[in-house]
């Protein structure tokens, strides 16, 4: 069974930027894909070159073992894109909008409205698109490249600027369509979110992916140390390292800010077990390691031009 | 001896059959282009296995049946889902529609405006020289007093003579343009006519009584009878009435200015708005893009055509239809093509609105002068004839008047109407080059 998504050593300059330096990537079908990176990493440019958009300075890409470039219109009615920034008429109502683009795919209107109505725009169904707050644009651009239920879906921050409901609506809607076996490529800022939604992530950085790989083995391959913190005054940073010296908890720093004492430990068992022995579990909080641990490790602190 | 050369009455009469039974080319342009079965069976129809089996049928009641259970299907249920299907052409179509009619601006400058110009010009040049030309006659004038009987009464219905002893008071009146001209006796046989050249229409027509009146005469004196006699044909006649120029020119202005900032504009506004790049990744054909953008300028050309030729009918203008009028209906399509390439150039060069804007000024500007669209081009030097031989609207103008006004048949127009669709298609080919579906 040929991949979703197969490319191989894709790469595209603007000028002096290498926006795109030698990226492969292989997208099962069905799969849920993320591409994480900080700003001007290059996710936009890459995903647009599998969407057909941009033609790659070099490498191959197959979507469904057909190429999106020079336009392929075979492949375009199993597509569904959404761009970075929203792409409307401005003089069409949102309803107008969203029939247009159902007409493209010869989708029916009952299917578009319930689009509509499935990222909530049905009350703004006569608001022309110019009109729209940003998140409610990025729901109508998302409404748009679902219409017709595409085989894969490529979002580009779909959830930027999408207040905590819809964001937790447009989840529930982009695992509805994964469980019915589509695959979608999502880029993301948000890391618990591709955390949760993501069965598969690439990190990218300057153009190249630095890892890929199911977000719970990224986090357990990082192999960082797991945070314990309690209410700070219930057992001071001193006697904890005494006590935790004495039952041989291994390496571990303490830490009291004077709002929470935290231990950080490879091992919390012996950790949780003394502080329990001293009664001092108020407040408990146990934090592992998450996706944005692995992400700021693999592209560091600073700034991104 | 008969003054036929100014009879206007004979001049209007059998002028156009008013035919209210000829045909009325209402929306034809629209069914006869390509239609929405052509449009999409190019890549809708294709697909992956499923949905290709539907293929690309023509909506049917039966069709709505099928599909309404599969709302919710699983992965690879048909996907045409929902009662009604849409057509993309005619949703395109729609959305064009829409997108010129609710810009204001839009409809203020491709409708309102032109109509404003030529209710003002067809007022300011109303009186050019249907009506009486008002003449001073200073002392006697041998010529103007010979005339008696139904002679003299023709003669009173183009011009209104006045007697006049007091020359330099005449001549006064004449610079103020109270009077357009004085005539009075010269030594020996001259007769010395003398008008303001600051309205040409009214002058030349009272020259050109003057020289057939004097024709007349001289004829008279040699004693024999007239060998050859001047009849002056209606076309002429009734091209000095300034509305019959000023609705093909003005309307091939107002023509051209629509179509060539509005498809100018509308290409810079969809690509840098993404929505050209947008369109591009949907499964619909350029062409029906390009159709249906066509389809919507057509509409507006041949609205304006519409309001212009019924505003200059009213009686208050009173233009006057010849035969084959509704020979403006092609051509104008034809024209608009053409006006259209020249604002796919200036669009596919121009990045920004505001250059967009610039570019198109740049053509549209001299054309609009150097066309006829405002005054005649009959006086202007060889080259700048020749310039305006290169432009669409110079023909449309030309075209417009001769099927208008001129009586011109099927034949004056087809040439024009291939040389504009050729012109389109070597502008589109130029076009190509530099047009880009993406800002950057
Ligand atoms: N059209 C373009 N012309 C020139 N340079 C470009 C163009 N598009 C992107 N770039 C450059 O390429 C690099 C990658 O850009 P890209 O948009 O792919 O980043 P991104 O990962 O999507 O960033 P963000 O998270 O901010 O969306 C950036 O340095 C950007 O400045
Ligand atoms: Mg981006």
């Amino acid at each position: 069974m040929t991949s979703a998504i197969a490319a191989d050593g894709v790469r595209k300059r603007y000028g002096d930027i290498q926006a795109v330096d030698g990226v492969s990537l292989t997208v099962e079908t069905g799969e849920f894909y993320g591409v994480l990176g900080p700003n001007g990493a290059g996710k936009t440019t890459t995903l647009e070159i599998l969407e057909g958009v941009r033609e790659p300075d070099e490498g191959s890409i197959e979507l469904f073992g057909l190429s999106p470039w020079p336009r392929n219109s075979k492949l375009l009615p199993r597509i569904g894109v959404q761009f970075q920034a929203s792409a409307f008429f401005d003089q069409l109502t949102t309803r107008e909008t969203i029939r247009l683009f159902a007409s493209f795919y010869r989708v029916g209107v009952r299917r578009a409205e319930a689009m509509l109505e499935r990222v909530g725009l049905t009350d703004l169904a006569g608001v022309h698109a110019d009109k729209l707050s940003g998140g409610q644009a990025q729901r109508l651009s998302i409404a748009c490249a679902l219409v017709h239920d595409p085989e894969l879906v490529f979002l580009d921050e779909p959830t930027a600027g999408l207040d905590p409901q819809a964001r937790r609506n447009l989840w529930d809607l982009l695992r509805d369509i994964n469980a019915e076996g589509r695959t979608v490529v999502l880029t993301t800022h948000y890391l618990d979110e591709a955390e949760i939604l993501c069965d598969r992530v690439s990190v990218m950085d300057h153009g190249k992916i630095l890892k890929t790989g199911a977000p719970a083995t990224l986090v357990r391959e990082l192999d960082d140390k797991v945070r314990v913190s309690v209410e700070s005054g219930l057992v001071t940073a001193p006697a904890m390292c005494e006590l935790l010296a004495e039952v041989g908890a291994g390496s571990v720093a303490v830490e009291d800010d004077g709002v929470s004492l935290t231990v950080a430990t490879n091992t919390p068992a012996p950790v949780l077990s003394v502080l329990a022995e001293q009664g001092a579990l108020r407040g408990l909080e146990v934090r592992g390691a998450t996706l944005e641990d692995v992400f700021l490790q693999l592209t560091g602190r600073e700034y991104r031009a | 001896m008969s003054i036929e050369h100014t009879d206007q009455s004979t001049a209007t009469a059998g002028a156009s059959p008013q035919e209210d039974e000829s045909p009325r080319p209402g929306t034809a342009p629209q069914s006869g282009k390509p239609g929405p079965g052509k449009t999409e069976s190019g890549e809708a129809g294709s697909g992956k296995a499923e949905s290709g089996k539907t293929g690309p049928g023509k909506e049917g009641p039966g069709r709505a049946e099928t599909k309404a259970g599969s709302e919710k299907g699983g992965k690879g249920s048909d996907r045409r889902i929902g009662a009604e299907r849409l057509s993309a052409f005619r949703e395109l179509s729609r959305a064009m529609i829409l997108i010129s009619v609710r810009d204001k601006a839009t409809v203020f400058f491709l409708v309102v405006f032109p109509v404003m110009f030529l209710l003002l010009f067809g007022t300011l040049f109303k009186d050019g020289a249907t009506a009486h030309a008002k003449v001073a006659q200073v002392g006697a004038v041998q010529l103007l007093d010979s005339v008696h009987g139904a002679d003299r009464a023709q003669l009173d219905k183009v011009l209104s003579i006045t007697r006049t002893r007091d020359e330099a008071e005449a001549l006064r009146k004449v610079r103020k343009g109270d009077l357009d001209a004085l005539i009075e006796q010269g030594k020996g046989n001259t007769l010395v006519l003398r008008f303001s050249g600051s309205d040409q229409v009214k002058s030349a027509s009272v020259k050109g009584i003057f020289n057939s009146l004097l024709q007349q005469a001289n004829l008279a004196a040699t004693g024999k009878p007239a060998t050859y006699t001047l009849k002056s044909s209606r076309i002429e006649d009734q091209s000095l009435k300034p509305i019959q120029f000023l609705t093909p020119g003005l309307l091939g202005w107002a023509i051209a200015t629509g179509a060539v900032f509005s498809s100018s504009l509308t290409l810079v506004t969809m690509r840098r708005k993404r929505v050209l790049r947008r369109l591009r990744m949907a499964p619909i054909s350029a062409g029906s893009v390009v159709a249906s953008r066509i389809g919507v300028t057509m509409i507006i050309a041949l609205v304006q055509t519409v309001l212009f030729i019924s505003v200059a009918s009213t009686p208050y203008f009173g233009l006057e239809l010849t035969g084959n009028w509704w020979l403006i209906v092609p051509l104008v399509i034809c024209a608009t093509i053409a006006f259209m390439s020249i604002g796919l150039l200036t669009g596919s060069l121009a990045k920004t609105e505001e250059a967009a804007n610039g570019f198109s000024q740049l053509i549209v500007l001299p054309m609009s002068f150097l066309s006829g669209s405002f005054f005649s081009l009959d006086d202007a030097p060889g080259w700048l004839k020749a310039v305006s031989q290169a432009m669409p609207l110079r023909y449309l103008v030309t075209g417009s008047e001769s099927v208008l006004t001129r009586g011109g048949g099927i034949l004056d127009v087809l040439p024009t109407m291939g040389g504009m669709l050729l012109f389109a298609a070597v502008l589109a080919t130029i076009s190509w080059r530099f047009f880009s579906w993406d800002d950057a």
